[in-house]
């Protein structure tokens, strides 16, 4: 695992942004050649798809040969409630690059079959060669996606009733009513993510800070489902200084020592 | 499906608010690129960098005598063209050519010139004539020639217009005999009853409006002033009567012809129901220096007109982006407001909000591109741009197929 540091929330946009970027240009993706990509939604990679809408525009990159999986979305909100991860997409990224709509994926939370939904986005992914790169981000429980606490950690693609908790801290988003909070979501598994290549999570502010402890410095729990990637071969959490709050200063200490190798990372002409 | 247009790095005014979105257009409308991309699959075919302009909705005039050397009432009808191209660069997609108190033999020849016409690369739409009377109050007549106002007592509409099927508009006092008969006749044909040049006390304009009117021709201007026991037309701003269909109330904001304060009370009072007009003369866009216009010989001096080698003022000359700067000066209302007086409130006067005056999906794609000084860079209609600053269009084009 590398842990990665960053000053401010900021940068850790920019830094994931630019690993993204990196990624994407030295797959050097072709019409018979996709790069998959894992993403997220709310409002931790928000400056990550600014910055990359900013490199697209820039011509530094292109998504005309990237397909995306989304992690999770609602079940029965409309499309284009301002909620709805379809929307959050569509207004924060999908329409400001150049990516084919045809390799846009969300899961419907509107299907008519949920679980047939939920198969078939697992095909499509296996279809699409596996997820290069799955971004991520978690809650202050330590979920991902909406695995939330007690998610078995070989888990895949399902429908997930919501904890009351995640209702509540929702309810903000909802005119403060909890009746309106959808009750499921459709979500990839813990399993799902830890089948990509690559995984990188994204952490920042003191309010997630126990959460990143959870995640790396004890042991694998379901009940800290991000704690899973303690166990997958290639993982980037990527953090800002807020975040690291309960940590160890040896743990710190030992990652932050670490900061040129990580630059290394993002850098063009370097192996990821 | 066809080509798709995408507006980026743009303001737009949207919901009273102007935010930083995109505007997609396909087919000469505005649409919404959720379904643009999830269902139609689509990605744009033309991608147009806004540079940070500020997109309105296109701007339409309800009032508006001429332009351009152009009098719509007293050239035979003639020149409408004229008018509907030399709009553009004031950013007026649309409006409504008005006709001031005539005879009926002018009304016949000219009304049937007057047909509506969608706006094109030719120039803004017609959105159906404005009758300025006859049938207005002979003690608040204006620059309305005496011997053309009428009474309905002693002439009907259709003796008068002619045919009814171009007018959009219809100005009248209330306080004339029959009129509630004729607005409500009116109003029930879909056209916007006005009310103006008139010494109508208050009760009477309520009844007005009970019958259908609408709107308020140029508030303050020709109408009893502000009396505190009898508020008059004025005072229906205040408290409109409470029926189906809001009240609306043009005001022109020249600089001229209505004073800031009168202006700020107008937009302190009631913001939702004010609409700028220009009640413009032909002498709008003309060059400094003398013009015949008509009978009249006018001089342009430093862009106002006067009556030729005086100093007494014809009439307004000030275009429609200009009176909606001079709003915000003189009212200290902000941009967004501003420009829903000459956009989304003119609309819903002719009740055409679903097309036109708003950026919302489903409206057709006129619109301004307007500058840091809320200056006319470019002027769109149908998504097609038809005006251009030659100081900057505010725009350059990213993508083509």
């Amino acid at each position: 695992m590398r842990l990665i540091i960053m000053d401010n929330a900021d940068k850790v946009s920019e830094w994931a942004a630019k690993y993204v970027a990196k990624r994407i240009k030295h797959f050097n993706p072709g019409p018979d050649r996709y790069f998959v990509l894992g993403l997220p939604t709310g409002g931790t990679p928000l400056g990550m798809y600014q910055y990359l809408i900013q490199y697209y525009r820039a011509g530094d990159i292109s998504f005309k040969y990237v397909k995306t999986f989304n992690m999770d979305e609602y079940v029965g909100i409309p499309r284009d409630h301002v909620e709805s991860y379809h929307y959050y997409m569509m207004t924060n990224f999908f329409t400001h690059v150049d990516i084919d709509p045809n390799n846009a994926h969300i899961l419907d939370g509107n299907a008519v079959d949920l679980h047939a939904e939920c198969m078939n986005y697992e095909r499509l992914i296996e279809e699409a060669g596996g997820v290069h790169l799955f971004i991520g981000g978690i809650g202050p429980d330590g979920h991902i996606a909406f695995n939330e606490p007690g998610s078995s950690l070989a888990s895949k693609t399902r429908v997930k009733t919501l904890a009351r908790e995640t209702l509540e801290a929702n309810a903000r988003f909802f005119d403060n009513d909890i009746e309106k909070v959808p009750k499921r979501a459709l979500t990839v598994g813990v399993g799902t993510v830890m089948n990509a290549e690559t995984v990188m999570i994204l952490i920042t502010g003191s309010h997630k800070a126990f959460a990143l402890h959870k995640a790396i410095e004890e042991g694998v729990n379901h009940m800290w489902t991000v704690s899973a990637f303690q166990q997958h071969p290639k993982t980037i959490i990527l953090c800002d200084e807020d975040a690291t709050l309960e940590l160890k200063v040896k743990t710190v200490k030992y990652f932050k020592a670490l900061g040129a190798v990580h630059e290394k990372l993002i850098e063009d002409n370097s192996d990821s | 499906m066809n080509i798709v247009t995408k507006y980026f790095n743009c303001n737009i005014l949207k919901d009273g608010q102007i935010l930083a979105h995109d505007l997609w257009v396909v087919d000469g409308r505005i649409e919404n690129p959720e379904i643009i991309f999830y269902d139609n699959k689509k990605i744009p075919d033309i991608e147009i960098d806004c540079l940070g302009s500020l997109i309105t909705p296109g701007f339409i005039d309800l009032q508006i005598n001429g332009a351009f050397g152009v009098d719509f009432t007293y050239h035979n009808g003639d020149g409408l063209d004229i008018v509907r191209k030399g709009l553009l660069k004031y950013g007026v997609t649309g409006f409504c050519p008005t006709i001031v108190s005539t005879t009926s033999s002018n009304y016949h020849e000219i009304l049937p010139k007057f047909k509506r016409c969608r706006g094109d690369e030719q120039g803004a739409a017609v959105l159906g004539a404005h009758v300025e009377g006859p049938f207005i109050s002979g003690l608040k007549h204006g620059a309305h020639s005496l011997s053309n106002i009428k009474t309905l007592e002693n002439s009907n509409l259709i003796d008068t217009y002619g045919s009814l099927d171009n007018i959009q508009i219809v100005t009248l006092a209330p306080e004339l005999n029959g009129s509630m008969e004729v607005i409500k006749l009116l109003s029930n044909n879909g056209i916007v009853v006005s009310l103006g040049h008139t010494s109508s006390n208050m009760e009477t304009s309520i009844q007005a409006v009970k019958n259908g009117a609408t709107f308020i021709t140029h508030l303050f201007n020709a109408m009893l002033s502000f009396h505190h026991r009898d508020p008059g037309l004025i005072g229906l701003i205040a408290c409109p009567p409470t029926v189906e269909k809001p009240l609306f109330f043009g005001i022109i904001a020249d600089g001229t012809h209505t004073h800031p304060a009168a202006l700020k009370i107008a937009h302190k009072v009631n913001p939702e129901g004010l609409v700028l007009v220009t009640d413009a003369l032909s002498a709008i866009g003309l060059p400094d220096g003398i013009h015949h216009l008509g009978d009249e010989q006018i001089e342009v001096k430093n862009s106002k007109a006067y009556i030729a080698n005086t100093n007494t003022l014809c009439g307004s000359v000030t275009s429609l982006d200009e009176c909606m700067r001079y709003f915000i000066e003189a009212t200290n209302c902000s941009v967004a407001e501003a420009i829903e007086t000459v956009t989304l409130h003119p609309a819903q006067v002719l009740g055409i909000q679903q097309f036109k005056g708003t950026l919302n999906y489903g409206a057709d794609a006129d619109f301004v591109f307007l500058g840091p000084k809320l200056n006319v860079q470019s002027t769109w209609i149908n998504g097609q741009c038809v005006f251009e600053h030659n100081s900057g269009a505010g725009y350059i084009v990213k993508k083509t197929t």
